[in-house]
């Protein structure tokens, strides 16, 4: 009885305000947000989502002072799944969509969205079409493509001066995409490459092959659960003492790291974002994600954290008018004109980033935890190997 | 010739990791006619209980025994609840309701132990590594995986030619139905072999947790493989499962190590790479293939 008091005086002050409100009274802009939050990788997803939502929220349910209604939608890591969505969204007559982790997800999504006329704002997918020839005024990238983790890498491995080295990935395309990379920055010599199984779990055969070349460091791609598998057995295998291990960020995410207890040590990893970065918007991000979720944020978060607050800025500058004003919104994500917990972020021709790429380390902390110590700069405003292909209508 | 040795270890201790998955399955597949798929699930209730139970005690025999009773418990519930309704239904309803069951456990283990793959590390005592001859190293963790494939190969010889209850077993497999009316209880019988396949399952999961992610899902991805090897081995037989797991182990490993080195000596790299790659794949799959060719009813079929 009482709650439905509740409910009516509150139904009545909504009433209240929007009468007050000016004539076009400002509705709700819908945001498609997809992402994986069920599977083994839903983790990401999870993450994603807080980051982004941590934005609205920060905003009172608004991005740059427009009202904003976030639909969190589960795509499963099943493209079809996604695209049945996105369809369904589309029609819905929603216009701005974002949240895709997989990039084979997005290749499936991208369509829809683009041929509806709406926008598409990236998160975390960085396929390498979107970023050449099949680039598209309507996609924005405010994460990463999916070369630069890999050719960074590869600077990574020049930098600390490895001659000779063994690369291992799974035997996909995104795994032979992630040796490509590396292979077009790096200087040395590569001994062996080696690609696994797609769904392998144990690594002592490939171990021993890269314990008999003795090579001066790995670089591998293998995110998720194998990841941790290969560094637990690298750990036992007695070789993280020896050899230096490097990869992207995203085969050794926090919550690898906290899966695989000491085994990351001594990791070097590539990477666009730290906690540690020493700008004032990263260290509003951190503790505000701290305090909200009662954990430590992820690169997966901050992405989509930046993400909302580009979008915010572009609300702003259309008030909210995303169809109407589409010409002005777009000039406006192009113009990339946040606050960036990245400290630099600007777009290239391909409306992909130029940002900087780190160094990291993964350290402990002094109680025994693993933590990402950021060594330094790796790549100043680096752009990916696409751009050239891209003709932006 | 070390590198050859120590690859060959690397195929036992895989081998004792199929055998400990494939012993259990294949006696639920002979005995009592079921295909389960949730068999890979009880490998992944095994290794996160004993995640847990590490994280809470910090000992490994602890580890071991949540390990046990995780996966015997969750099996024998599962058997009691719907494995006991299949047993007379087509092969198609037993696939479709224990898919549904490995699914449904997967998000059981996601609702209790939360997405985040939990840390598993090894034990100091079988942390490192020991010369195992002069100039090879071998991890102490696998050679003990190698010893609990040994170990459970004796027990389950031990049970099945020289117990009552093995005999019943034995007799189960070749007419289940005269033993039925010898007036033993089948049903009973049943119940026991299949919580005996999830424990098996467990101590395989508390063995692989501290080499391996423990993650939501890793029971599929191994399960494929186990059932390579019961096809191959004989379904029924867990001399057959044993022999099976000995051949998958070793082809595997083997394949793995030495296909991309002999392709290569042979032919230029832009041919070798691509066919070592699918050949190291494929490996197992050709290797039933060709038993199968041979042996329809695998290397050593259960006496029908």
């Amino acid at each position: 009885m009482k709650q439905r008091g509740i409910n009516r005086i509150a139904a009545a002050l909504l009433l209240a305000t929007a009468g007050s409100a000016p004539v076009f009274a400002q509705q709700a802009v819908k945001i498609g947000f997809i992402t994986t939050l069920s599977t083994p990788a839903g983790y990401l997803g999870e993450d994603e989502r807080d980051g982004f939502l941590l934005a609205v929220k920060e905003g009172g349910g608004k991005l740059g002072g427009v009202p904003v209604d976030v639909q969190v939608e589960d795509d499963g890591l099943k493209p079809a799944s996604a695209k049945q969505i996105a369809d369904k969204m589309a029609q819905d007559g929603i216009r701005l969509f974002t949240g895709i982790n997989f990039s084979n997800v997005m290749a499936a999504v991208g369509p829809t969205v683009l041929n509806a006329g709406g926008f598409y704002v990236s998160l975390n997918a960085g396929p390498s079409n979107y970023a050449g020839k099949a680039c598209n005024k309507n996609y924005f990238d405010a994460a990463f493509q999916n070369d630069s983790f890999s050719d960074t890498a590869g600077m990574v491995a020049n930098d600390l001066g490895a001659k000779r080295m063994v690369v291992m990935a799974p035997n996909y395309q995104a795994g032979r995409d992630a040796v490509a990379g590396f292979k077009s920055a790096y200087k040395g010599e590569i001994v062996d490459e080696i690609y696994t199984k797609l769904d392998q779990t144990d690594f002592s055969v490939e171990l021993a092959r890269i314990r008999s070349l003795d090579p001066d460091a790995v670089f591998q791609f293998h995110p998720g659960g194998v990841g941790i598998n290969l560094a637990k057995q690298f750990a036992n295998a007695g070789l993280a003492d020896k050899i230096k291990m490097i990869t992207p960020i995203f085969s050794m995410v926090d919550r690898m790291l906290a899966a695989t207890g000491a085994a990351a040590k001594g990791y070097y990893l590539s990477a666009l974002w730290s906690a540690d970065l020493p700008n004032a918007q990263n260290k509003h991000f951190v503790d505000a994600f701290k305090q909200a979720y009662k954990r430590v944020p992820t690169t997966s978060a901050a992405q989509a954290y930046d993400t909302a607050n580009l979008i915010a800025s572009a609300l702003k500058a259309v008030n909210g008018d995303v169809t109407g004003r589409a010409d002005a919104f777009r000039e406006a994500l192009r113009k990339a004109d946040f606050p960036t917990v990245r400290g630099t972020f600007r777009f290239a021709a391909n409306q992909h980033p130029i940002q900087d790429w780190y160094l990291l380390h993964v350290e402990d902390d002094g109680t025994g935890k693993l933590v990402y110590k950021n060594v330094k700069v790796i790549a100043h405003d680096h752009v990916d190997p696409h751009v050239a292909d891209c003709k932006m209508q | 010739m070390l590198m050859l040795l120590e690859q060959v270890l690397n195929g036992l201790q895989y081998s004792a990791l199929l055998f400990l998955l494939s012993a259990g399955l294949t006696l639920v597949f002979g005995i009592m006619n079921v295909i389960n798929l949730t068999h890979g699930s009880f490998y992944m209730v095994g290794a996160f209980c004993a995640a847990a139970a590490a994280a809470k005690t910090g000992s490994f025999l602890a580890a071991i025994l949540a390990a046990l009773v995780g996966a015997g418990l969750y099996g024998l519930v599962v058997e009691l609840l719907v494995i006991r309704h299949l047993y007379r239904r087509e092969h198609l309803d037993q696939v479709l309701a224990t898919l549904g069951l490995a699914l449904f456990t997967n998000a059981l283990v996601t609702v209790l132990f939360g997405r985040s793959p939990p840390m598993m590390s090894t034990p100091a005592i079988l942390a490192g590594s020991v010369q195992v001859l002069p100039g090879l190293a071998y991890p102490v963790m696998r050679l003990a995986l190698i010893g609990a494939g040994v170990l459970v190969a004796v027990g389950l010889w031990w049970l099945i030619s020289r117990t009552r209850v093995g005999m019943l077993v034995r007799a189960g497999a070749d007419d289940g139905e005269m033993v039925d009316a010898l007036g033993i209880d089948i049903q009973r019988l049943f119940t026991l072999v299949f919580a005996l396949g999830a424990v098996l399952c467990g101590f395989a999961g508390v063995m692989a947790a501290p080499l391996l992610a423990v993650e939501i899902g890793m029971g599929e991805r191994i399960l494929i493989t186990t059932f390579v090897v019961i096809v191959v081995g004989g379904v029924g037989s867990v001399r057959g499962a044993l022999v099976g797991s000995l051949l998958i182990g070793m082809t595997d490993a083997l394949g793995r190590a030495f296909i991309p080195s002999l392709t290569s000596m042979m032919l230029p790299p832009q041919l070798s790479d691509p066919l070592s790659s699918s050949l190291v794949s494929a490996s197992i799959y050709i290797l039933m293939a060709i038993v199968l060719l041979f042996k329809p009813r695998g290397l050593v079929p259960a006496r029908h």
